[in-house]
């Protein structure tokens, strides 16, 4: 049985003493010293720290014990079954890391002289390069840091095309399906768009009778995941192109869906303009709890002269930054993105090549419809929609029918899993589905596993019915037990740093 | 296959129109073995030159400081690398703990409440506090310096554009580099909901009109958003401590690698009030209990304001952030604890100016540009010397150095001028290289050798 560790680990703030120290800073030489003399002299009385910050003071191995102790409370793919619905946890090979954290790219400063600096140069120009065949557009940009962001790019493009066309204050509807992911709509209103949504059909694809309905001279695009989050491929995709673009607006894919068609076939062909890739995703760069990934952005040809400043050229002898693109939005951000995790992706398509990448696409979508056809005979859980269409990544099921009938719902099924050692999929979302449970296996799980999963998820669905109080209380094996997420946000109690809970709780100390 | 009852993979997308699928491979390499990647990708990194192949003046925004080995064993643990956002938080405990302290080490560097557990960077922390203060204040001008960084303002003007926010620049005095507090009073108005500073500025000089800038501010019910390089903290007033509203930042030199500019760490914080906390952006760690109450824990807190429960009326569609960058530097902070960064403030403090110092006696050159205290970066004017930039650098890299950036197209009123950044990495002994190639391309004088 699994059992994380659980080391009631103080927080930092209350271990060590004072005065020590784990990290002693280079030395400054005498004769600087000298010459300078007492730098809070050259520093304004108004403007010098009074009161020091009150960090830790822990030596060395305090901090070393204290951060190793904390990764042994966390659950990362290298530790088992990471089946989060459209997040795409899939095995990060080592190599890559080795190669990222060269001081060859570590050590290397984004402003210095482009003539030292061809490596890394010559690595983003031709993973751009790739990424641009493999999704079928003519240009990407690498700047984006995350998927999210990407988004943000893609519809400020969407801004800029319409804007060059005398139309932006025409077209503010941003069309996006109601089985979206939530950064879809929060992105196309940071842009600022109007969000239409457009619902599902009973197969689970966009309504196209809605569509049409929806589009007007108003309409600035539609965002759209294909396979869709319920893993079910848009098949619809090429009318969906043309009632888009027949009303004047543009085609966005959002590419958190992308590792099951990659190499069989491209967003590009299908009629889309504007890609975003999340390279924590379907490239294999681990996901770090949060991030750095990397969300490039692949457009069409009519699209690219409004990327972002600099552009990565090559002149047949030299790679150059260009910023001299009178058309370009600006800059999302600083620099030119996020280098070290775009390496690792480069990487990852050197190893595995074309043929490679297709068989990533067709052993994940296997495994998901292996996955999807053990479970739907599982008493309790419902899949909703045909079960004939075969699923692309990912399969959602519902567990409305147990919940129904013994009161455990999604998240209790997800919080029990945790005990069996394997991390829940993602839970209440799609919206479209009542509770939700959404698998994504990936092709980077093997069959026992993915077995082992099966047999889990079955035999929590008859703990449910013989024992619900038992699974209602789960987790049990994990480092905590259920957390009181409400606490955590309600303006009495919320502690959001350690000088904010002192100054609630000034009694006791975790 | 056999047990889902199918013959060939190609079944499985069966429901996919024909016409989309590839008829030919695609131009892509050909897979490698592990030995093929790593050599393939080391011959191409072995042409970068780097910051241990030559000294390199730069800063601007991402700059060299030392990474003690302790913060790369932590985060290559693949505990924390290969986990998703802690969406589970009991078996996420370890990175919703150190996340936890990474957000109130932020807190008490720069004196503010709350810290959010990362943005992008800067520049998109920058444009994500514009937009924030806009929908606090219902206002929709924004005030920021004329001297910020060029990439720092294009972001900015991105992020705020779509929300119908404007810009205005307050200028400077030529002497000091200091916000001109005449311009800031006739500029600010009713429709100004923030007003920005950077401390150490873009060009590296402190600026101290801060209570000054904070009052006019806040008498026209505006917000206070600073930016700050957070190495220099040890040191230098938090920005709390003058009355900042809302704090951003570089996380880049707490404990990561410039990597040619990316992954870098947005630092953003804001004051304990519920009005400002319900409009930030980003994932925000809480502290809690056990359901049952017994046991102390933590999960992501308020994430109603968040784009997968709020959609379209979320307070920004940030998902996936740095975080791992953010456990960095919650390790860099716990290694060198309130001393060590005093000191290394110190440290830093002392050799930029020793460098100011060696470089302002080379006849011809001005160091630095503005009079007021410099912290880690300084302005050098080549103007005296009847050089350009580009001709003195080209001069320095041929000797093997790597001079500062060129900001004289940015700033073009100050002239031929770069910006240096000088750091604890830096010796003396580098620094006496720098002065004595200056010295030797000033000397050799004007504009005759090097194009």
């Amino acid at each position: 049985m699994f059992r994380q560790a659980a080391w009631n680990e103080p927080i930092i703030f209350t271990l060590g003493r004072a005065g020590r120290r784990g990290h002693i800073p280079p030395e400054v030489e005498e004769t600087v010293k000298k010459a300078v003399g007492d730098v809070y002299g050259l520093i304004p009385e108004n403007m010098r720290r009074r009161n020091p910050p009150r960090l830790p003071e822990l030596s060395e191995p305090e901090v070393v014990r204290h951060f190793v102790r904390l990764s042994e409370m966390n659950y990362g793919v290298d530790s088992g079954l990471y089946p989060l619905g459209s997040c795409t946890m899939k095995y990060n090979p080592k190599i890559n890391e080795e190669l990222a954290g060269s001081p060859k790219l570590g050590m290397v400063h984004p402003y210095q002289d482009e003539r030292t600096v061809q490596g890394i140069l010559e690595i983003l120009y031709r993973l751009e390069r790739w990424l641009a065949e493999i999704t079928g557009m003519a240009e990407v940009c690498l700047q984006p840091a995350a998927g999210a962001h990407g988004e943000f790019l893609g519809a400020l493009l969407i801004r800029a095309y319409h804007k060059h066309r005398g139309e932006l204050d025409q077209r503010k509807d941003m069309l996006i399906p109601d089985s979206a992911h939530g950064t879809n709509p929060a992105s196309a209103a940071m842009a600022g768009f109007n969000v239409v949504v457009i619902p599902s059909d009973r197969d689970g694809c966009v309504d196209v009778e809605a569509l049409k309905a929806a589009v007007s001279e108003k309409t600035a695009g539609l965002m759209l995941t294909n396979p869709n989050t319920l893993g079910i491929f848009e098949k619809n995709i090429e009318e969906i192109a043309k009632i888009v673009h027949e009303a004047g607006g543009l085609l966005y894919y959002d590419g958190a869906n992308l590792n099951p068609i990659l190499c069989k076939v491209r967003p590009g062909d299908m009629g889309f303009d504007i890609v975003h890739i999340n390279i924590h995703k379907t490239f294999s760069t681990p996901h770090g709890g949060g991030g750095p990934g990397a969300g490039p952005v692949g457009v069409k040809e009519e699209l690219a002269k409004f990327l972002p400043v600099p552009r990565i050229v090559f002149d047949g002898e030299r790679y150059r930054l260009d910023y001299n693109r009178p058309y370009s939005i600006g800059k999302i951000r600083s620099f030119y993105g996020n280098v070290a995790v775009l390496l690792k992706a480069y990487a990852y398509i050197l190893s595995l090549g074309f043929e490679g990448l297709r068989e990533v696409a067709e052993v994940s979508v296997l495994n998901a419809n292996y996955i999807m056809h053990k479970l739907k005979n599982v008493d309790g859980l419902a899949l909703p929609y045909d079960e004939k269409t075969p699923r692309k990544h990912e399969c959602v099921f519902s567990a409305k029918p147990l919940k129904a009938k013994t009161g455990v719902s999604a998240l209790n099924v997800a919080k029990r899993l945790l005990d069996y050692g394997v991390h829940a999929p993602t839970m209440y979302f799609p919206l479209i589905v009542e509770e939700a449970l959404m698998i994504e296996p990936t092709e980077t799980f093997e069959k026992e596993e993915l077995d082992r999963f099966v047999e889990a998820v079955r035999e929590i669905c008859r703990e449910a019915q013989t024992n619900p109080e038992k699974v209602l209380k789960a987790p049990y094996n994990t480092a905590v037990q259920r957390l009181d997420e409400v606490k955590a946000s309600h303006p009495q109690t919320m502690a959001l740093s350690w000088r904010m809970y002192l100054k609630k709780h000034a009694t006791t100390k975790p | 296959m056999h047990e889902i009852d199918i013959k060939s993979i190609d079944e499985l997308y069966a429901d996919i129109p024909a016409k989309y699928f590839l008829k030919k491979p695609l131009a892509l390499p050909e897979g490698l073995s592990e030995l093929g990647v790593k050599k393939h990708v080391e011959a191409l990194l072995s042409k970068n030159k780097t910051c241990l192949d030559m000294p390199v003046f730069l800063g601007a925004g991402c700059w060299p400081h030392y990474v003690p080995a302790v913060v790369r064993e932590i985060v290559q643990r693949s505990e924390f690398l290969t986990a998703y956002t802690p969406y589970q938080a009991e078996i996420s405990q370890g990175m919703l703990q150190a996340l936890f302290e990474y957000q109130s080490m932020i807190c008490e560097l720069t004196a503010m409440d709350v810290a959010n557990c990362s943005m992008y960077d800067w520049a998109s922390a920058l444009g994500e506090a514009a937009r924030m203060a806009s929908r606090i204040t219902r206002r929709n001008e924004i005030l920021i310096p004329k001297i910020i960084h060029p990439e720092r303002k294009a972001t900015l003007h991105v992020y705020v554009e779509p929300a119908g926010i404007n810009v205005k620049e307050v200028e400077y005095n030529r002497e000091t580099g200091q916000i001109s507090l005449n311009d800031l009073e006739s500029k600010i108005s009713k429709e100004t909901a923030a007003v920005y500073v950077e401390n150490p500025s873009y060009l590296g000089f402190i600026e101290t009109h801060v209570d000054e800038i904070s009052q006019i501010t806040h008498a026209h019910d505006a917000l206070f958003i600073v930016g700050v390089d957070p190495i220099s903290l040890g040191i230098l007033k938090p920005p709390g401590e003058y009355g900042a509203d809302i704090v951003v930042g570089e996380g880049e030199p707490l404990g990561n690698s410039m990597n040619y500019g990316g992954p870098l760490l947005g630092i953003f914080a804001c004051r304990d009030d519920q009005n400002m906390i319900r409009q930030m952006p980003g994932r925000i760690i809480g502290l809690t209990t056990t359901v049952d109450g017994g046991k102390h824990g933590f999960c992501m807190a308020l994430q109603t304001r968040e784009q997968h429960i709020r959609r379209e009326k979320a307070t920004s569609n940030i998902c996936s952030n740095e975080a791992l960058c953010a456990v960095a530097a919650a390790v860099y902070l716990a290694l060198l604890g309130p001393n060590g960064l005093r000191e290394l403030g110190e440290t830093i403090m002392c050799k930029a100016n020793y460098a100011m110092r060696l470089l302002s006696k080379i006849e011809g050159l001005k160091v630095p540009v503005f009079k007021a205290p410099h912290f880690k970066e300084f302005t050098v004017n080549f103007d005296g010397a009847g050089l350009k930039v580009r001709e003195a650098h080209e001069a320095l890299l041929q000797k093997g150095i790597h001079g500062g950036k060129n900001v004289s197209e940015e700033f073009p009123e100050l002239g031929e001028t770069a910006l240096y950044c000088v750091t604890e990495i830096h010796t003396e002994a580098e620094i006496r290289r720098l002065a004595e190639a200056l010295e030797e391309i000033v000397s050799a004088g004007g504009r005759k050798s090097y194009v």
